[in-house]
């Protein structure tokens, strides 16, 4: 039996969908490109994620979207194996992890279809995956992989 | 605690059955629980003259103490509901000494009923923030992301963690009114089934319905009272983080910093801590506290659990009445009244032997907000 088409193994995620904003909307676009942004400060430099309208570390409202290579390594995880959402099921038990990327925010990130166990400290790189026509969803998997 | 006019205690503690508890509504548990509370300090509601509340957690009401206050037919003068989740039990008596201290009201109700186990539970398991597309839903992962970076750094183990739980239902099984008393091994706990690696169920505090109630005054008020007074010696609070994985260190948390406000507040170190009510939603927050609070060296929290020396009897016995784990998954009241019965020798098979000081460590979010206070019946067993 062939496996299903990505667009239907991660449709059930549409709905975790958080609504549209003017804050993520650049985010979400540029997300449905194959590109990952944050946005840089660009009074202190830093990166940051979640979008605000001010810098959170200096309070400058100098911010200018960055494509970020977004990788990282895992700073702690866990492995889901409670039933919490529909749309997860098909993929328990599931890591997710949290994400020490290279440019500076931490991140919570999925990573699904895993083939090996991972562990604390291992290089990760983002996996853009398709839900919808417009909307792509942020995973993230092995750099080694 | 510097430069108060007076000396603050408490007075009256009460509570509701815990566990499911069909037909009792939230207001149900919050005034039963403060009647309760005010009975056992030999008072009446019309001696009310203050009422705070934290919020259910279940569900977010608006104006919920004046809500309490017109479900006991009184009209205070104080009312405030707080927002520091489970730190808000010793928060609102912070707020309470400082409307006393103001000379608003005398006597104030602190209290908290939720129906969780019978009613709803949906905001248990509600992603914060963005985080539903990560695949985060509910407590226990957020706690288990902690605990698996506090394994990672100082070795900690599910044994350990084991030893957490098994030693705080050692103490409901003395408890009669626990919710859950029957006793369990550490291979009970390794075949309990997965819900968040590293966490097993085991690892999680109970859903429960209930109530609880303390009644704060003046010492001057308290020493007309029929139960010896419980005096506040000090209380500190820290809040580390919203989002918890933007902590730095996350197998660190807010008890450094709230402790140290706490001792020094009460002129106590911990050497002074006869024993401690830790809130323990999962194995690994009290381990995390001891270890914060300077009772053992960072990463000795599972050893020293495992060592068993968190038991009654043991040199710091710890969750004297089974505490979120196994009393109650309530979050937090229990501790404050637990500690004042202990206080004031009312512990029965579970009392700590000569207990004059004791340690009530709270905390809210995912380690996001956290309280310290340090009560005492200052010498009555002397």
């Amino acid at each position: 039996m062939n496996e299903p088409p990505i667009a239907d193994k991660f449709a059930a995620f549409e709905e975790l969908i958080p609504p549209l904003d003017d804050l993520n909307t650049p985010y979400r676009e540029a997300l449905s490109r194959g590109e990952l942004i944050l946005q840089q400060c660009q009074s202190c430099t830093s990166y940051q994620y979640p979008f605000e309208s001010f810098c959170y570390e200096c309070g400058s409202n100098l911010l200018e979207h960055k494509v970020s290579r977004g990788q990282g390594f895992i700073y702690s995880f866990v492995k889901v194996h409670q039933p919490y959402h529909s749309a997860f099921k098909p993929f328990i038990p599931y890591t997710v992890a949290t994400i020490q990327l290279d440019d500076g925010p931490r991140l919570l990130s999925a990573m699904l279809d895993l083939t090996t166990e991972v562990k604390i400290g291992d290089r990760v790189k983002p996996r853009i995956e398709k839900i919808t026509a417009s909307e792509s969803m942020l995973m993230y998997e092995l750099e080694r992989s | 605690m510097k430069n108060l006019k007076q000396k603050y205690c408490i007075v009256g503690v009460g509570n509701t059955a815990y566990g499911k508890n069909p037909g009792i509504s939230q207001i149900a548990h919050n005034v039963l629980a403060i009647r309760s509370a005010l009975e056992d300090a030999g008072l009446t509601t019309q001696d009310l003259d203050g009422v705070l509340t934290k919020a259910p957690t279940s569900t977010f009401p608006m104006l919920w103490g004046p809500k309490i206050a017109e479900a006991l037919r009184i009209q205070p003068k104080v009312t405030a509901t707080l927002d520091q989740a489970g730190a808000s039990n010793i928060g609102l008596i912070q707020y309470a000494i400082s409307a006393i201290e103001l000379g608003q009201a005398e006597v104030i109700a602190i209290s908290y009923g939720d129906n969780p186990r019978t009613g709803t539970r949906a905001s248990y398991a509600r992603p914060r923030g963005d985080d539903a597309l990560a695949g985060l839903f509910g407590a226990p992962s957020s706690y288990a992301m902690v605990a698996k970076r506090h394994m990672h750094e100082y070795g900690t183990t599910n044994e350990q963690l084991a030893n957490v739980a098994i030693a705080h239902r050692t103490h409901a099984s003395m408890n009669p009114g626990a919710q859950f008393q029957e006793l369990f091994t550490v291979d009970d706990y390794m075949s309990s089934r997965w819900v968040a690696e590293p966490f097993r169920l085991l690892d999680c505090c109970p859903v429960s319905d209930g109530g609880a109630a303390y009644i704060i005054t003046t010492e001057e008020k308290a020493k007309e009272l029929k139960k010896l007074p419980v005096y506040i010696e000090g209380i500190g609070q820290a809040h580390p983080s919203w989002d918890f994985y933007r902590r730095p260190e996350l197998a660190t948390s807010g008890a450094k910093i709230a402790g140290k406000m706490a001792f020094k507040s009460a002129g106590l170190r911990p050497a002074d801590i006869d024993f401690c009510e830790i809130y323990d939603c999962f194995t690994i927050v009290p381990l995390i506290s001891l270890e914060e609070y300077g009772f053992v060296d960072k990463g000795e929290g599972g050893s020293f659990y495992e060592e068993q020396r968190t038991h009654i009897g043991g040199e710091l016995p710890c969750n004297t009445s089974g505490g979120l784990l196994s009393e109650t998954g309530m979050p937090g009241t229990q501790l404050v009244v637990e500690a004042v019965r202990q206080l004031r020798g009312e512990g029965q098979d579970r009392q700590v032997k000569g207990a004059e000081v004791g340690l009530v460590s709270q905390q809210g979010g995912i380690m996001t907000t956290h309280a310290t206070m340090l009560l005492s019946n200052q010498g009555i067993h002397k």
